[in-house]
């Protein structure tokens, strides 16, 4: 489970450094737009010093590699894809390239005599990858699904708004399709890094429609996001109550129950549940 | 004569230079030199140990970088000379 992944420019020993002081549930190193096309060795050697020196234990570590069809992705995953990283970052993903890239790990993890399995985080960023994003989710290396709005706006042909009309339909399919495979929705950077209010306002929306996390763009966009993708003191505590009075029903034998006047059935408890779980696991009890 | 260049002036960062010579050779000019200017220099010499290189000039501009950033901007920068 993830609330916030930062991107870090691959080539940027200061950012790099930076990984794990913020608070975001995951880094994202990324080889791909970030590194200019004369620095893609540059940022390659620099990584790989960088991974062997620093361990970043707390912290999900995620490569965006450069395109699959590119000259730069053989390169990337050849040093990179190992022990040290815990899920690969694929571009422009369709359902072609995500089993590529999954084929492909399964020859390296064997090759490298590895102990764990790399995980997959594709990005849905075109109209094809929309249009595939059920089969993408479906794969087993997948454990989440980002969606990639300014090349997506860019593939229909429309500009980017502060509504988000454009994407609105992109946005729901990628939720249907990651909840219906029980993995992380994640949603498109909010792009304007000096308006909080707008990200505050963007993100409840995105929440609201059944996203998990959104990656950040810059540090100062963590907090908010951490804040609006966790539950809340409220929910935990009516989430806490739920869970009390459900164990004391199986207890006496009572099938059904209510909580502060309302009846409670298998959904609201499965939710309760989520709420704990959630909490838990960011410290929140 | 090829020469390999790698990094940047950006704090953090190092901008290393190499070419041919015939031994090694090494000039740092760092914000940090009397500090850590004996171990910027172990890096580079145990990079190019590692790479069995001992014909090279490296000049190390120093931004104030960590011993993985001056080893990652050596490799890149002997790679961009055709070693």
């Amino acid at each position: 489970m993830r609330r916030s992944l930062l991107f870090i420019p691959a080539n940027s020993p200061a950012m790099l450094q930076n990984a794990d002081v913020f608070a975001a549930d995951a880094v994202i190193f990324d080889l791909e737009d970030a590194v200019a096309l004369s620095e893609k060795d540059a940022a390659l050697d620099l990584l790989d010093q960088f991974l062997n020196k620093f361990k970043l234990n707390s912290i999900e570590k995620i490569v965006r590699i450069n395109q699959l069809d590119s000259p730069f992705s053989l390169l990337d995953l050849k040093l990179i894809a190992d022990e040290r990283i815990d899920t690969i970052m694929l571009p422009k993903a369709t359902s072609g390239n995500t089993l590529s890239l999954a084929k492909k790990l399964d020859r390296i993890e064997k090759q490298k005599h590895m102990t764990k399995t790399i995980k997959i985080l594709p990005i849905i960023e075109s109209a094809k990858s929309v249009i595939e994003v059920s089969m993408i989710a479906s794969s087993q290396r997948v454990n989440g699904l980002l969606l990639g709005g300014e090349d997506l706006a860019t593939d229909l042909e429309v500009e980017r708004t502060e509504a988000g009309h454009e994407i609105f339909l992109s946005r729901a399919m990628l939720i249907l399709a990651s909840k219906a495979n029980k993995i992380d929705a994640i949603d498109t950077p909010y792009t304007d890094i000096k308006n909080e209010d707008g990200l505050k306002k963007d993100t409840k929306f995105s929440k609201g429609l059944g996203m998990n996390a959104r990656v950040c763009i810059h540090p100062n966009q963590i907090d908010a996001i951490n804040e609006i993708f966790s539950p809340n003191k409220n929910e935990i505590e009516h989430a806490k109550k739920i869970i009390n009075a459900y164990q004391d029903s199986l207890k006496t034998g009572k099938g059904a129950f209510s909580v502060d006047g309302k009846m409670i059935d298998k959904p609201i408890i499965e939710r309760a549940q989520k709420v704990i779980e959630k909490a838990e696991q960011w410290n929140l009890l | 004569m090829k020469i390999g260049s790698a990094g940047t002036f950006e704090s953090n960062d190092c901008l290393i230079t190499v070419k041919k010579h015939k031994k090694i050779k090494i000039d740092i000019k760092s914000i940090v030199i009397e500090q850590f200017g004996e171990q910027i220099e172990q890096v580079i010499r145990a990079t190019l140990k590692e790479l069995k290189i001992e014909n090279i000039y490296v000049a190390c501009n120093d931004k104030g970088a960590l011993d993985y950033t001056i080893k990652a901007r050596l490799l890149t920068a002997i790679k961009r000379m055709g070693e």
